[in-house]
Formats: structure tokens, C-alpha cells, sequence
């Protein structure tokens, strides 16, 4: 994984330095709160309803032993001994003091981490494949080019004052794991007919009140042009986006508005006008990225079967473990979806937990998913047993990898000041329903994912079930989505009709999966099913 | 009755406007009534309170104040998913107050 | 391209130039909109707003010798585009920041090729100093001719 230089090194420490200083010149009254809001968000400091919220960025979500003890460690001595990995594969703490924030970034960054433009209205943390380097299917590593924009896109002159927020994904498979289609830029690394590498640009997803699918902008940038091309994109957008209604603002509507031929014109232009102006790095930099990321010392002639005896470690196996590109490994998620516990939150002992085994099965790194598991990307298979106990011992070893109770849920009213309705809860009644019922493991794989609001921090757009929450003449109110899909079929959930009260949406996902479970052919998982009879079934079965 | 709740700077613990200062206590907020905006934004240049703002509520006979809106009612308790990070961590009915 | 950054020094004018790093004689007249530049030929100062598009000036920039951009509110990044665009263009002359100019966005500014700013709040000297110090080096190319890291890494 990366490694900062000095010169990396040097910027974070500036960095924590700079908002220190802001951060005292708040407390001291030289800055009003309207002054420094901005520039907090842009260390993902956010006023919540409880607290200050702390964001910090884990760049496409890799994180060392090191880095994830330290979260650990910051959930303990800064917080309330826990901490929230969330939808973009950061993590988040609840209870922050702004007192001590700038005291956090330096503990960040004494392990090569920071906070920096994790929001704010600038290019945020750039996301990739939480199986990147392990999977079989992948044409190459994504994260040394996520890493050549996260740098490009660090303190950016140019584009910290963006008409509003940016999310970048990476990938470098067929099978998108990053729910890549539903960024803002999306890239999908490629060869072209001469067998050379570059990346197709999708400009123009997302999520919120508006969500879009993102478009093909352009089908091919060779790797040496990707800086160039990416500042064409954002230089169009900086120009032209809306800035005068917040909820017009992001590049979808800009792409939208002007028909992606004619965004993908504006941004040519520009492009062939930056190819003048040296702004690439030479491919020496991104060579020197990769090496870092080269593959870690793998063992050959490993067994390539694990001892099955024991009937709950089968089905852990089975359930949450991936095929690595390596024969005798395997990638091994680690739910953080416990029956009845709070998706994505994570206790400061589980969390150096989860370094420890890291460091001791996966070659010191795991990674952050953006369904809020975490993953240890090369564990040698003779070893996953010893490993699956240490986490069935903490908790941690909920067989449920995208089965209706690896539930995907935002913050919600719990702890969200922009949210209408709780979800964790939601979540929690889900989660127990079907641990009751038993129906999980028939019904196999089902995305369910549910936003306290508009604004899909939960991705419910993208849910096979999605659940947003609204306000209802000051009751909370639940409607229901169904058929969307994050993965390389990308589509966007439909409302099902009216919305239902809380026990009432945990019935309703019920009956839409008892309709699904009568109706399927061989085969066919929840989205199939839908896909293939489409909303009446369902329909009816809710309302009668 | 309109009420007034923020941030403490330094904290961010939230805390509500109780006449002469801010408590953590809801149940110590009182009446702003139509100084509200005097109020808030005196408190705010004297740094004693941060990102202020007015809501509804009421008081009951035994004293206590509701907010009127149940994200308000999230913010004076605490997160119900989680009572033991709440105000009122040892009181198992506190988390239905919010409903 | 890149400008050669002499010592700041309080400047006077229409708008008060509070930092202005060029040495050459600061221009005196009110500068005029995009719209009516382009229709007059005498004109060598001209005001950007965010709507503009500053590459309605291409052609015209020899004859400009002051061009200011309006950052009238905190959030329109609009004129960091516009500077640059300026500068790749050719633009030798005044970059002027005015408005909502900030301590804290100072910097990024200076990095898109402004070369003066007149803020409408003025800026405490001293922190001045310490945004433009903040930080070593840059990771991107722009319009200042600093050397980007990745120039610095490979030579």
C-alpha cells in the first residue's frame, strides 16, 4: 500500500498546523462560525445534532495494522470508545471536541492520515474495490490511480470551491464493486484495442434527490492523460455547474442539463488545451505509486481447502469469503452486521481487534467496504479457521455478507442534524425479523440499504430493497424502493406507493421478500425476480 | 413555547438557553419568547454559545420541557439506539420519550 | 508564465489593493465589465464577474493591463478558474482578487496567478504571511510555477 514520502508527510503536518491555527482563532472569536464552517468541513469536522463529527478519510479504503489500531485508539481517547465506517469507506466518530481536533490530526497523521476534504464543497476521499489486488477478476490494482488523483486532488487550488461536493470511484473490473456508475466521476481502468492501458471515464452519477446513472463521457484516456483529463472534467463543472439552487448543484444535473454529448465536447475542449499546459505527471510518478502496490509475498503450494469439520465455520466460509486471484488464499469480509446491532459501528476493541488480525492473517492490511464490513484481502486459507475463530470469540463472524441482514444504513435521526427519519433502528428490527423467521439464507443474496433522508447517505437508490425515511407531519415515515442495483448493472430503486409507519416498513420488507421467495425461478436472487415480473406483484402484496 | 438550544464552542456539547446561560438540562430551557433573536445573537458574539437556534416546545405540568419536533427530542436525549450514550443512561423508558 | 513575485506593498485605488505583488506602476481607472470592454478599444482594465467567461478576453490581452475578478461571495469558485484560464492564455498583467477575498483562500488564489488582492474586509498582515508559508511544496501544477511534487520526485 501507499507510503508517504517526506514531502506527503510534510503537507498533512502543514495541514494539521493550518487548522490548528484556524481552530484557535475560532475559540479566540476571530472567526465567526459562517467564516469557519467551510474551512472545518473541509477536515471533515461537521456540528451534528449530538456533537462534532469527525470524518476521516481512509484513501479507497486501505488501511495498515498500524492505522487501523490507531482508529482504535482515537475511539477511545477522543470519543466514546466507538467509531461509524461509513458508505464512502471512511470512518466517522460521534463525540468530537473541537478543543482536541486539532489534536487528532496530528495522532492521524503521525500514520499517514488526515481528514482533509473528507466535505465540503471540493473533490472528497477517492473510492475503489475493497477486493483491490486480490481479486481474480480485475484487470489490475485500481488504487495507484485512485492514489494519482487523490494527490492531484489534495488542496487543489483550483477546485476547493466547487459549485458543491465530488466523488470519485475506481475501479478496474467488469464486476463494479464501488458502485462506480453513481459517482460523480467514475473510472474504470481498461485496455483499448492495442492492448494498452487507460481508463473510460463516466462523469455524471449520483445519488440525493436526483439520482442519475452516470454516463460514458469518454470511452478511453490513456493512463498518461488521466491528470489532464480529470482537470478538463472539473474545470467544466467549476465553470458551469449551478450554483444557484444547493440541490441543482452537482455535476449530474450540469451533465443532465447539457446532454452528455455536449458536456463531453466542453470537456474535450478544455482537454486539448491542458494537454498544452504540463499539468501530467510523468508516468515515472505513477510507476513509483505502483511498486507500492505491488503484490505482497505469497506463499506458493498453500493448501487450498480449509478444514470444514466444524459446521458454522463452513458456512462463514462460504458466505463471506472471496476467491483470490492467488491459489491458497482467499479475502475474508468481517461483518460488522451483528443480529440486531448498529450496521458499520465498530468498538475501539474491536477495531485493534481487526489490526491485530490484520497484521497477523492479511499481510498487515484489511480494508473498508462501502457496504460498512470490513475486508482482510489475503488470508491464506489453512489459516481461516484460527482467523474465523478470533472473530466469532468479538462478535465479529455474523455469516451475512450481502444477505438481507448485511444491512447498509446511514446514521439517520440518531445522530444526523439533515435527517427525517431514524434508520438504525429500522435496521435493527430488519436485522432480527429474519434471524426469526429464518428466512435469510433462503432468500440469498439482497442489498437492502436505508437513508434517514433525501440526500441517500444509505444509497437506498441503489438498494435490490431501499428504505428512505421522510417526515410525515412530524412523524417518521418509511417508503419503500425495490430494484436498484449498485453493481455493474447498475439501476435505480422504484417506490413502491405510499409509505408505511416504522412496523410497518419491517412487515413490508417481509411480504416483498415472501413475494419474491413464491414467485423466483432457479436461480434468480431478489433483483431477477423483480426484474423479470416487475412491480405489480409486489404492489399487491403490500397494499392490498 | 419557543426555546433556544446550540453547541457549546469548545465541546460541542448541546445545550439550551435556561435565562442566563446554557444548560445540558432540556428540562432547564426556558421561554424565549420574541427576544429569541437578540438572544441568540448576543450569546453568539460572547462566544458563550455556538450555531444557535430557536425551537418549539412545551412544558408539562411536572416541569419538563418536550420539544416539539422529534429531532429536537433526538438532540436533548441522545441517540436511542445507543441509551447508554444518552442523557439518561439508567432510565430504560428515557428512549420512549422520543416517540 | 510564471511571474516573478516582488515584495508586497499597500497599494491605493477604487478598490483598496491591500497586497499586491508586481513592481510595475498599479493602474488607476475603474476597470469596466467584459461586455463593454470588447466594445471599447481604449479600455486596459476590465472586471470578471463569476458569470463571465474570461476567454472572451483571448485577443485582446495585449492591450489589458489590469483585470479583476469579483469573488462576491465566500463559496463562488468561479474566479480561480477564470485566473488561470488567464494566465495559460498568455495574461501578463495585474490579476486582481476583489471581494470576499479570505486569509485562508489566499493562497489557492495566488497558486491560480492572481498577483494583488483587494479584499473588502482587510486581511491581518501577519496571517497573510503564515497562509502563504503554510505549505512547502504543492502537489499540482498551476498558474504560480511552483514545481509540483511529482516533478520534484522525478526531477
Amino acid at each position: 500500500m501507499y507510503r508517504y514520502d517526506t514531502y506527503d508527510q510534510a503537507m498533512v503536518d502543514a495541514r494539521v498546523a493550518e487548522f490548528r491555527d484556524q481552530a484557535q482563532r475560532r475559540i479566540d472569536g476571530k472567526l465567526t462560525e459562517d467564516q469557519f464552517k467551510p474551512l472545518r468541513l473541509m477536515n471533515g469536522l461537521y456540528l451534528q445534532l449530538h456533537a462534532y463529527m469527525l470524518r476521516v478519510a481512509v484513501p479507497y479504503g486501505t488501511l495498515s495494522g498500524a492505522q487501523m489500531h490507531m482508529l482504535g485508539d482515537i475511539a477511545d481517547k477522543y470519543d466514546r470508545g466507538y467509531g461509524h465506517f461509513t458508505t464512502r469507506q471512511n470512518i466517522q466518530y460521534n463525540w468530537i471536541k473541537l478543543e482536541e481536533a486539532g489534536d487528532i490530526l496530528a495522532d492521524l497523521a503521525s500514520v499517514e492520515m488526515h481528514a482533509i476534504q473528507t466535505s465540503g464543497n471540493c473533490i472528497r476521499n477517492i473510492s475503489s474495490d475493497h477486493y483491490a489486488g486480490a481479486a481474480a477478476d480485475e484487470l489490475i490494482d485500481p488504487r495507484p490511480y485512485a492514489e494519482l488523483l487523490r494527490q492531484w486532488s489534495s488542496f487543489h487550488p483550483e477546485f476547493s470551491y466547487l459549485p458543491r461536493k465530488f466523488k470519485i470511484a475506481v475501479i478496474a473490473s467488469k464486476r463494479d464493486r464501488a458502485a462506480m456508475r453513481l459517482h460523480d466521476i467514475g473510472l474504470e481502468i481498461v485496455r483499448n484495442a492495442a492492448g494498452e492501458l487507460g481508463a473510460a471515464f463516466y462523469i455524471g452519477g449520483g445519488m440525493g434527490r436526483t439520482p442519475m446513472v452516470g454516463p460514458l463521457i469518454r470511452d478511453f484516456v490513456p493512463l498518461d492523460q488521466l491528470i489532464t483529463y480529470s482537470e478538463a472534467a472539473l474545470r467544466v463543472y467549476n465553470r458551469y455547474g449551478r450554483r444557484d439552487n444547493k440541490y441543482k448543484a452537482r455535476i449530474k444535473i450540469l451533465v443532465h442539463e447539457l446532454g452528455k454529448d455536449e458536456y463531453a465536447r466542453q470537456v474535450e475542449e478544455e482537454f486539448a488545451h491542458l494537454l498544452e499546459q504540463n499539468v501530467e505527471p510523468p508516468l515515472a510518478e505513477l510507476e513509483r505509486i505502483k511498486a507500492m502496490f505491488a503484490d505482497p509475498a505469497f506463499k506458493p503450494g498453500l493448501p487450498t481447502k480449509a478444514d470444514r469439520t466444524d459446521p458454522a465455520f463452513a458456512l462463514w466460509m462460504d458466505r463471506n469469503c472471496h476467491a483470490h486471484k492467488t491459489p491458497g488464499y482467499i479475502s475474508a469480509t468481517i461483518s460488522l452486521k451483528p443480529v440486531g446491532g448498529i450496521p458499520g459501528d465498530a468498538s475501539a476493541d474491536q477495531i485493534r481487534l481487526m489490526a491485530r488480525l490484520a497484521t497477523q492473517y492479511s499481510f498487515d492490511e484489511c480494508r473498508v467496504t462501502h457496504a460498512q464490513n470490513i475486508v482482510l484481502p489475503h488470508v491464506e486459507i489453512g489459516q481461516l479457521h484460527a482467523l474465523w475463530q478470533q472473530l466469532d470469540a468479538a462478535g465479529l463472524a455474523t455469516p451475512n455478507l450481502d444477505q438481507i441482514d448485511d444491512i447498509i444504513a446511514c446514521p439517520g435521526l440518531d445522530y444526523c442534524s439533515l435527517a427525517n427519519a431514524r434508520s438504525i433502528p429500522v435496521a435493527q428490527q430488519i436485522s432480527e425479523r429474519f434471524a426469526a423467521n429464518g428466512k435469510a439464507d433462503a432468500i440469498g443474496e439482497l442489498k437492502l440499504k436505508i437513508s434517514g433522508c433525501i440526500n441517500a447517505c444509505g444509497h437506498h437508490h441503489a438498494g435490490h430493497i431501499g428504505i428512505l425515511g421522510v417526515d410525515k407531519k412530524g412523524l417518521e415515515n418509511y417508503q419503500l424502493l425495490l430494484g436498484g442495483s449498485e453493481a455493474e448493472d447498475t439501476s435505480l430503486g422504484k417506490i413502491t406507493g405510499p409509505g408505511f409507519d416504522e412496523a410497518g416498513i419491517v412487515d413490508a420488507v417481509e411480504k416483498a421478500t415472501d413475494v419474491y421467495l413464491a414467485q423466483r425461478t432457479d436461480g434468480e436472487r431478489f433483483l431477477d425476480t423483480y426484474r423479470r415480473i416487475g412491480m405489480e406483484p409486489f404492489k399487491e402484496a403490500l397494499y392490498g | 413555547m419557543k426555546i433556544l438550544t446550540g453547541n457549546d464552542l469548545k465541546s460541542g456539547a448541546v445545550t439550551w438557553w435556561d435565562g442566563r446561560g446554557w444548560s445540558l438540562n432540556v428540562d432547564d430551557a426556558v421561554d424565549a419568547g420574541d427576544q429569541a433573536d437578540a438572544i441568540i445573537a448576543r450569546e453568539s458574539a460572547a462566544q458563550a454559545v455556538n450555531a444557535a437556534y430557536a425551537i418549539d416546545a412545551t412544558r408539562d405540568d411536572a416541569g419538563h420541557v418536550r420539544p416539539a419536533h422529534i429531532k429536537d427530542r433526538v438532540r436533548a436525549l441522545g441517540p436511542t439506539v445507543r441509551p447508554d450514550l444518552t442523557l439518561k443512561p439508567a432510565d430504560p423508558a428515557a428512549v420512549n420519550w422520543v416517540n | 508564465m510564471a511571474e516573478q513575485l516582488g515584495t508586497g506593498h499597500l497599494g491605493t485605488g477604487a478598490d483598496t489593493v491591500q497586497l499586491r505583488f508586481r513592481d510595475d506602476e498599479q493602474v488607476d481607472h475603474p476597470a469596466v465589465t467584459v461586455d463593454a470592454f470588447v466594445d471599447q478599444s481604449n479600455a486596459t482594465a476590465v472586471r470578471i464577474e463569476p458569470g463571465d467567461d474570461a476567454r472572451a478576453l483571448l485577443g485582446h490581452l495585449d492591450r489589458i493591463a489590469l483585470v479583476e475578478v469579483n469573488f462576491p461571495t465566500y463559496g463562488d469558485g468561479r474566479g480561480f478558474s477564470a485566473a488561470r484560464i488567464l494566465r495559460e492564455a498568455g495574461y501578463t498583467g495585474e490579476l486582481r482578487a476583489v471581494g470576499d477575498v479570505l486569509v485562508d483562500r489566499i493562497d489557492a488564489m495566488r497558486r491560480c496567478g492572481f498577483d494583488a488582492f483587494a479584499p473588502d474586509v482587510p486581511l491581518d498582515e501577519a496571517d497573510v504571511a503564515a497562509a502563504f508559508a503554510r505549505f512547502p511544496e504543492v502537489y499540482q501544477a498551476a498558474a504560480d510555477g511552483r514545481v509540483p511534487i511529482w516533478a520534484l520526485r522525478h526531477g
